[in-house]
């Protein structure tokens, strides 16, 4: 059933103040609408449960993205576009990018936002790997004030967030120490564009002296959250790559995730797939040593 | 835009579209497919899947393209909305429609004022744009007749066209 637009609110404070004082006022009643990529798709289904929203879509405070010398600080209604067009998030954090450039197709860029994809915790999202591996950090306000939380422990469970029912996220800040890694991002799906993923990979690595001496892995659509693979980075740290470490790190990944059958893929191709995706990762980091 | 006092509340909308400005009174959640299409009879603007998957019903919202059935209208209070009605006067829009013409990029037409549209978004930054530019540029506009080439090749006929002038 479609749903008939007479039953919604919608407001626009026109300024962060004011909207976290609504969702104050009236805890868990207002659901914030930023590009709508979202939300317009539940709501035009008749699936939203919320009738009041509330549009932060035109708040400056939270579209802009700033750089400081140790990190870059990203408003959460920052769209995709913007992402994808500013020259340090291009330079320092290509996952990041790349992720962006992987969301929906270019008119949903240009309206989704990276706070939005991060407050509707879909373990699919093609950008959640990459904030895990540049170890990002959300700041939350409401009109309590402000707090900081590591973005890995965001995602409680399936869909599930750290978020209070009165607070917003403002800013994810991403600390710029990571120039120097061999990066690799990749998606499996149907198609780049529009298409969500079977499974997404972001990874970092770096080598010195013949051995991994950092590695970041985490992969999109394999468990209830985007998964950072601990285990497997802890077995490989310090390890020389080469066959049976990779094949090790297979069997690894493949104990770490929770993978489901569902309309996209099957638990036992994602499983394959993960493997295959951090292998071919780790066989790029080793090409790269030996060019070194 | 005046907030909506309470539910069920209509809000006047100011906007301008295609270069006119213009002013509806609308529910702030109805879509501004909805009333792009029923309000303003602009009934060029197509609805595919309803859902942002299809780009159907793309327009240019403050120069950027966008689904239109994933805006609300009350989000495009003050805004600049293009629509395919009001491109007939854009340079580009003669070599691109005698180019989809004879590439047979338009079959069934549901999904060519979208494409026009993406495919004009596309132009105005990326005048000489490679193939998988092209691709990129329409991958959100999806089309059930043609296989694409022919939308593609129409692209690229456009492009070659207007650098050559």
């Amino acid at each position: 059933m479609r749903a008939d637009p007479a039953e919604y609110r919608l407001v626009s404070p026109g300024n962060l103040h004011a909207v976290l004082s609504l969702m104050a006022g009236e805890p868990a009643q207002w659901l914030p609408i930023a590009g709508g990529t979202d939300v317009m798709v539940l709501y035009s289904a008749g699936k939203l449960p919320n009738r009041k929203l509330i549009n932060i879509w035109n708040i400056p405070e939270i579209r802009q993205i700033e750089v400081f010398p140790d990190r870059i600080r990203i408003g959460a209604a920052c769209a995709y576009t913007e992402l994808r067009r500013h020259e340090i998030v291009s330079r320092e954090f290509p996952l990041l990018a790349t992720a962006a450039s992987w969301t929906g197709g270019i008119a949903n860029q240009n309206r989704g936002t990276l706070g939005g994809n991060i407050a509707n915790a879909s373990p699919a999202a093609d950008s959640l790997p990459a904030l895990l591996v540049y170890d990002a950090e959300l700041t939350l306000i409401s009109v309590r004030g402000e707090r900081r939380v590591a973005y890995r422990n965001f995602h409680a469970g399936y869909k599930q967030t750290a978020l209070a029912v009165d607070e917003l996220i403002r800013d994810i800040s991403l600390p710029r120490r990571f120039r120097g890694y061999v990066s690799h991002a990749r998606k499996v799906g149907a198609r780049n564009a529009q298409a969500i993923s079977k499974v997404c990979l972001a990874a970092l690595g770096q080598i010195a002296n013949g051995v991994i001496r950092d590695v970041r892995l985490a992969l999109g659509s394999v468990a209830p959250v985007p998964l950072r693979l601990s285990e497997t980075e802890h077995m490989l740290i310090g390890k020389n790559i080469e066959p049976s470490l990779i094949a090790a790190a297979k069997k690894s990944v493949v104990k770490e995730i929770q993978p489901i059958d569902d309309i996209r893929s099957t638990a036992r191709y994602r499983a394959a797939v993960a493997g295959n995706l951090v292998a071919e990762f780790l066989e790029k980091l080793a090409a790269e040593r030996a060019r070194a | 835009m005046n907030p909506s006092p309470e539910t069920g509340a209509k809000c006047e909308v100011l906007f301008t579209v295609n270069g006119e400005a213009k002013k509806v009174l609308a529910y702030p959640m109805e879509r501004l497919l909805d009333v792009l299409r029923h309000d303003l009879k602009l009934t060029g603007t197509k609805e595919g899947c309803g859902e942002g998957e299809c780009g159907s019903c793309s327009v240019l919202l403050d120069g950027m393209l966008v689904n239109s059935c994933l805006v609300p209208v009350a989000q495009a209070s003050g805004a600049s909305i293009v629509t395919i009605e009001g491109i007939s006067a854009h340079a580009l829009m003669r070599p691109l429609q005698e180019s989809f013409l004879g590439c047979g990029g338009a079959q069934c037409g549901i999904c060519t004022p979208g494409m026009i549209l993406a495919a004009l978004h596309l132009l105005e930054k990326k005048p000489e744009p490679t193939l998988a530019d092209i691709q990129e540029g329409l991958a959100g506009n999806l089309c059930r007749c043609t296989g694409y080439m022919q939308i593609f090749e129409a692209v690229a006929r456009t492009a070659r066209r207007s650098v050559a002038e």
